[in-house]
């Protein structure tokens, strides 16, 4: 007897025909050439999220980007007139990286006026444009204005900044965000400027990491050890269940409770929670952020025990927002079909003393222990689905609609990629 | 590292090691320390947390004086240190192998 109420057609699942409720291939998470067709088909073709305006903080702000998946390096700047762009991260001149610092494939951030290539001191504006060329007159009827950086779409979502490495892309961001975009437009991110980010390499595929941040299913087993004895044996015996699941286009989300923040009993969480007032829901006292009412896609059954709702927007970008008025986002950029980062991102509002900083530190530590289990338990499964097992399919139960789907989206992109193909290969079977 | 803490706190004082200024070094200090030597700065540090937090919330966030810092980065390492003394009994959180989950952007204090 379910806790929470389902649709009509008796499942989550059922209520969205189209993804069937059949067992499910993981082919598609093992193997490098479907790998290397995901590349192409979503990777260079999707909207990507890539940081958020507040790190370009003035004119000259930068950031580079690897988005290996793309196959290219990027680097995102705010310009002298506010706009936010970004471009390939390559010289025009002869195809050094521009902007790097000591390490070439590691990412990183600064202000600056222009970019000048460490190489042959080549310059661009913030505006793409080549304002200097080294030795200029010994080049061959060359002219600058031919030669700025190659620019890549980019587009900002409150306050988010996506890219399109697709130069023929039509859809707006907006448009391709769906419902769940508009519908989550006006919460107030921009007042949550207080960062802690966490970055892993997980030997894993990317889709495995989302599998498990996409489904509760495996909270009250995996992370038993992380409550008290006898919370622990309660939480599993209730399983879970979501307050609610939705699916729009590629895009997918789940609403769930949120009965620790705080909890009903103090007797259910760790001594140290008790005294910071925090924990895996956030800080118990939320801040006022002005949030008078939940945007519409907030809390879609309007249940009283609302505690949190995941966003998951195809390919690899998750945005998870707390009743505690905070915010949690996950990106996952594969390096490989069976490796990829993981990046965690924790924004809180400001803390105004050394109490709500401590309740946030306990928060995002919290945050990562979780996590740790989390990375490590991919690696088992990444590596028993490529051995040589006689299973190939795996069952998938109501809670886990969101896999169903991302797995679902992610062939069809693929497939659909195929068939636009003049002479394409023949389909990898997934 | 060698930290003063506020004439208050000068009981802890011996476990000035704690007041380290970034996660990722509190963690690996916890990684690196016996359950015992955990469960003794946990001991120490922990009946002090409310007198520590009315002390710190004395002061705004950006205008802490260094020794409250200190005090501050050594309750952030308490933090860090909880999970395995009040749960796991071990300095790694179960199951995590050799992952690892390293901060890249943390707040300055």
């Amino acid at each position: 007897m379910p806790h929470f109420e389902k649709p009509a057609e008796g499942s989550w699942t059922e209520h969205y025909p189209e993804l069937g409720t059949a067992d499910v291939s993981y082919h598609d998470s093992i193997s490098p050439e479907w790998y290397e067709l995901e590349r192409e088909a979503i990777f260079r073709r999707t909207w990507l999220n890539v940081g958020r305006v507040e790190q370009l903080s003035r004119v000259g702000s930068y950031f580079s980007k690897e988005i290996d998946a793309g196959k290219t390096s990027i680097v995102v700047v705010r310009g002298t007139d506010d706009e936010v762009r970004a471009f390939h991260n390559i010289c025009r001149h002869r195809g050094n990286k521009l902007v790097w610092m000591d390490y070439p494939q590691e990412e990183t951030s600064g202000t600056c006026r222009q970019f000048t290539c460490k190489y042959h001191g080549w310059r661009y504006g913030l505006d793409g444009q080549c304002t200097f060329v080294q030795q200029e007159d010994e080049f061959f009827d060359l002219d600058k204005s031919d030669y700025g950086l190659a620019s890549v779409q980019t587009e900002v979502w409150e306050g988010f900044i996506f890219v399109n490495l697709d130069p023929s892309n039509t859809t707006p961001l907006r448009d391709y965000l769906g419902e769940f975009g508009k519908g989550l437009e006006g919460y107030p991110f921009e007042k949550l400027t207080q960062v802690h980010r966490y970055r892993a390499e997980v030997g894993s595929n990317w889709k495995l990491f989302i599998d498990a941040f996409a489904e509760f299913y495996h909270a009250p087993v995996l992370h038993a050890k992380q409550s008290v004895a006898d919370e622990s044996r309660k939480l599993q015996s209730y399983g879970f269940e979501a307050l609610a699941y939705g699916i729009d286009g590629p895009h997918g989300m789940v609403s769930s409770w949120g009965g620790m923040s705080p909890p009903k009993d103090p007797e259910m969480v760790k001594p140290i929670e008790r005294k910071l007032r925090s924990g895996l829901f956030g800080p118990w006292d939320a801040p006022d952020l002005g949030l008078d009412e939940l945007p519409p896609a907030l809390n879609p059954a309007r249940h009283k025990a609302w505690g949190m709702d995941s966003f998951v927007f195809f390919p690899n970008f998750m945005v998870l927002i707390w009743k505690p008025n905070w915010v949690l986002t996950y990106h996952y950029w594969p390096t490989s079909y069976n490796t990829h980062i993981f990046e965690g991102t924790c924004y809180f509002a400001p803390p105004k003393n050394a109490r709500e900083r401590l309740a946030q530190e306990m928060a995002a530590v919290t945050f990562k222990e979780y996590s740790l289990q989390d990375g490590n338990t991919l690696e088992a499964t990444q590596s028993m689905l490529e051995s040589s097992t006689p299973i190939s399919t795996f069952p998938l139960n109501d809670q886990e609609i969101l896999l169903r789907q991302l797995h679902t989206t992610a062939r069809r992109y693929v497939h659909e990629y195929q068939q636009g193909q003049p002479s394409s290969p023949a389909p990898v079977p997934a | 590292m060698a930290s003063t803490l506020p004439s208050d706190f000068a009981d802890l004082e011996p476990f000035a090691d704690w007041a380290v200024p970034t996660e990722r070094a509190r963690y690996d200090k916890r990684v690196a320390s016996t359950m015992d030597e955990l469960q003794t700065f946990y001991d120490a540090a922990f009946p002090r947390l409310d007198d520590a937090m009315a002390y710190l919330e004395q002061f705004e966030m950006d205008a802490l004086p260094e020794d409250a810092q200190h005090l501050l980065w050594l309750y952030c390492s308490l933090v860090t240190v909880s999970f395995p003394v009040e749960v796991w009994r071990q300095p790694r959180v179960p199951d995590s192998g050799a992952s690892t989950f390293d901060a890249v952007v943390e707040p300055a204090v």
